[in-house]
């Protein structure tokens, strides 16, 4: 991977190195050519691992206080809200971290769709975010149950009976999933294990991502290829870490202004009932960053065929790379492309609200519409556009389009400087 | 800096999306001045004494406060009563404990360190006292009521007589900002219900904001620490982020694209 030979300078580095080269590894990571045109909204993987570390960490701390009992989970995170030292500030970096995280991912998931990241050759490291995202929608969701709440109780029984639609062996599948004949402890205890585990899974698939990436290079705002290292990329240390660094400071701030002063806004007042299974709250509803595929799931009347619609609107972007048949990647020089980009984005924005209303008359007749379009858009608008789209004109090189003084930019350059 | 703008935008957006879904049901609560909003919200003290005071004569009687204790009382950022007045408030209630050494269970008076008295044995037992219905425990009531604090101090001065049509059972009684307009517990606020020790009068509006400021504080006993330390952490990034702002400005001043 690494484009010249590095040798450390010290004998002891040397030898070293030479029987585990981590300070080869260091210097390539720090080496690395990043396109030098690279935008904010490149920021957000960096923002991600942030994220990834913050949870693990605050997920450590709270684990020590926290008791996965039925009967004593509420009263421990209580516990922790007063009388652990500073356990108010842990836990709800932990909650607030969770929709942090979210938020980050769909923007980074949406510059990937506007850029064309996805395509090749870098769909292996689109594939292995896919699974990411799935595992953080799986952690996230499992960690919602643990302080047993209310909400934590309904949504629960609500998702894990969603498998009750898989044909025959449904109702078998759920009863092992609950340990039981219903949501009790022995489904608090393997969900409190699960979530222990699967943000390990995470930042193992992280490393195979970030691994992934270093072997094509980072994709860019114009979308072409790069000669690395060249006059087009920076080393990545320092231009590309303190530029990482300035973001994800003004992402903190946003992130503290919620822990420090809305720091329940983004949960639901029931989970700060303790579960009763003889009370259903008045509204089931998931986190918001599950909103849309909770849309989804209820806009399609038979059961199995709104978990299968769910699944596949996660999973359809895992064929992503397949669907796009364009072979320009970068939203810029696709003129009709980047305005049914947009369409899609409010879509999906229209899918969490209604996501969050009761299903039932208008909210559902949009509800169904969105989810329509949705898969409208990856299954036709996207294979038939790359197909028939007139795009424009791309530069040669990023220095090119960066300082111009080509003549086939003229019309490229317009577009192209929205997005620096 | 536009691209900034821009993120920002998309997060507010998505934020007021997600809000608004919440408070989809939208009812007008009464309003009032809460000391304990905003960047520096504290809790006005004399309204936690007095609401403690409130909860003490009216509330506890039918509702728990399981996950406070006595000691609370005199910590740092709630109603800040002397230790020994806290003493004196948990000395003044009777405690079981026990067994001791002979294996009986015995009564003593509280200590800082109990838990605040339930007013009964257990959950079937205030169901039994209460036609049925469960007075929930009030240690995060706040946060449990999608209104929050001022949904609690509507609720209790919202009680009037039913309109016209209303038919209402035995031990139901009627409540403008009640879901469904239909509550179990009765009105119990009247002017004078109480005698202040400051002095304060005791109209049905004080009572319900003093009581409504001791349960924010229940729910939220770190409440002003947080403010504190938000601030603080705050401004520290602010200015964090301006020096690194102008470090990356000088570093890629080196190349000549634009950050």
């Amino acid at each position: 991977m690494s484009d010249h030979e590095y040798v450390p300078k010290s004998k002891f580095g040397k030898w070293f190195n030479d029987r585990l080269p981590l300070l080869s590894l260091a210097s390539h990571l720090t080496d690395y050519p990043t396109p030098k045109n690279l935008n904010y909204w490149w920021t957000f993987g960096g923002i991600l691992t942030f994220c990834l570390i913050t949870q693990i960490v605050t997920g450590l701390t709270l684990a020590m206080h926290y008791i996965a009992h039925a009967d004593m989970a509420f009263e421990s995170v209580e516990h922790i809200m007063r009388d652990v030292n500073y356990g108010w500030l842990i836990r709800y970096i932990h909650s607030n971290g969770a929709s942090m995280f979210f938020l980050a991912v769909y923007i980074h998931i949406f510059r990937s769709l506007f850029y064309g990241s996805y395509k090749s050759p870098r769909e292996v490291i689109w594939i292995i975010g896919i699974i990411i995202y799935l595992l953080m929608m799986a952690a996230a969701f499992m960690g919602y149950v643990l302080p047993w709440g209310q909400m934590s109780f309904w949504g629960a029984t609500v998702i894990t009976n969603l498998f009750s639609a898989i044909p025959l062996v449904g109702e078998g599948i759920v009863t092992w999933l609950w340990g039981g004949y219903s949501v009790d402890n022995p489904t608090l205890t393997r969900f409190f294990t699960l979530h222990y585990l699967i943000p390990f899974l995470i930042l193992g698939l992280v490393v195979l991502h970030i691994w992934a990436l270093h072997v094509p290079g980072n994709n860019n705002p114009v979308g072409i290829d790069v000669k690395k290292p060249s006059k087009d990329t920076v080393p990545f240390h320092p231009y590309i870490v303190i530029k990482d660094g300035f973001a994800l400071l003004m992402f903190m701030i946003v992130f503290a202004f919620f822990i420090f002063y809305t720091p329940n806004i983004l949960g639901h007042a029931d989970n700060y009932i303790e579960a009763d299974p003889l009370v259903t709250p008045a509204h089931i509803v998931p986190e918001w960053y599950l909103l849309p595929f909770y849309a989804i799931l209820r806009s399609v009347p038979d059961k199995l065929l709104g978990v299968v619609a769910m699944l596949s609107a996660i999973l359809i972007l895992a064929a992503l790379p397949w669907l796009d048949t364009s072979k320009i990647r970068s939203a810029v020089f696709r003129p009709l492309y980047k305005q049914f980009y947009w369409i899609l984005v409010a879509d999906v924005l229209i899918l969490g609200y209604v996501g969050a209303m009761p299903a039932e008359g208008l909210y559902l007749l949009i509800a169904r519409v969105a989810t329509a379009y949705y898969f409208l858009h990856f299954l036709v608008i996207l294979p038939v556009l790359g197909l028939k789209e007139k795009t424009l004109p791309i530069p040669l090189s990023i220095t090119e389009s960066v300082l111009g003084g080509s003549p086939n930019l003229a019309t490229a350059k317009n577009k192209e400087s929205l997005n620096n | 800096m536009k691209n900034f703008l821009r993120i920002l935008f998309l997060i507010i957006s998505i934020g007021c999306v997600s809000f608004n879904s919440y408070s989809a049901e939208k009812i007008e609560y009464l309003k009032t001045d809460w000391s304990f909003k905003g960047l520096f919200g504290k809790f006005d003290r004399g309204a936690l004494q007095r609401g403690y005071q409130v909860y003490t004569e009216v509330c506890s009687s039918c509702h728990s406060m399981k996950y406070l204790s006595y000691r609370n009382l005199s910590e740092k950022g709630g109603p800040e009563f002397t230790v020994e007045q806290a003493k004196a408030i948990a000395a003044s209630f009777e405690v079981k404990d026990g067994p001791n050494a002979d294996g009986e269970m015995f009564i003593r008076p509280g200590k800082l360190s109990d838990k605040f008295v339930m007013p009964y044995e257990n959950v079937k037992a205030a169901q039994a006292a209460n036609g049925g219905a469960y007075p929930p425990d009030m240690s995060v009531l706040v946060k449990a009521r999608g209104g929050g604090a001022n949904y609690i101090y509507s609720l209790l001065q919202g009680y009037e007589d039913p309109p016209a049509g209303v038919t209402l059972d035995d031990g139901v009684y009627y409540n403008k900002f009640m879901y469904g307009n239909k509550i179990k517990m009765a009105n119990q606020l009247s002017d004078g219900l109480v005698e202040y020790a400051d002095g304060t009068q005791a109209t049905i509006e004080q009572m319900s904001k003093d009581v409504t400021t001791f349960l924010m504080w229940t729910a939220e006993p770190h409440l002003e620490a947080r403010h504190q330390m938000g601030f603080k952490v705050i401004v520290y990034l602010i200015i964090l982020t301006i020096l690194v702002y102008f470090s990356m400005k000088k570093i890629w001043s080196r190349i000549e694209t634009e950050v």
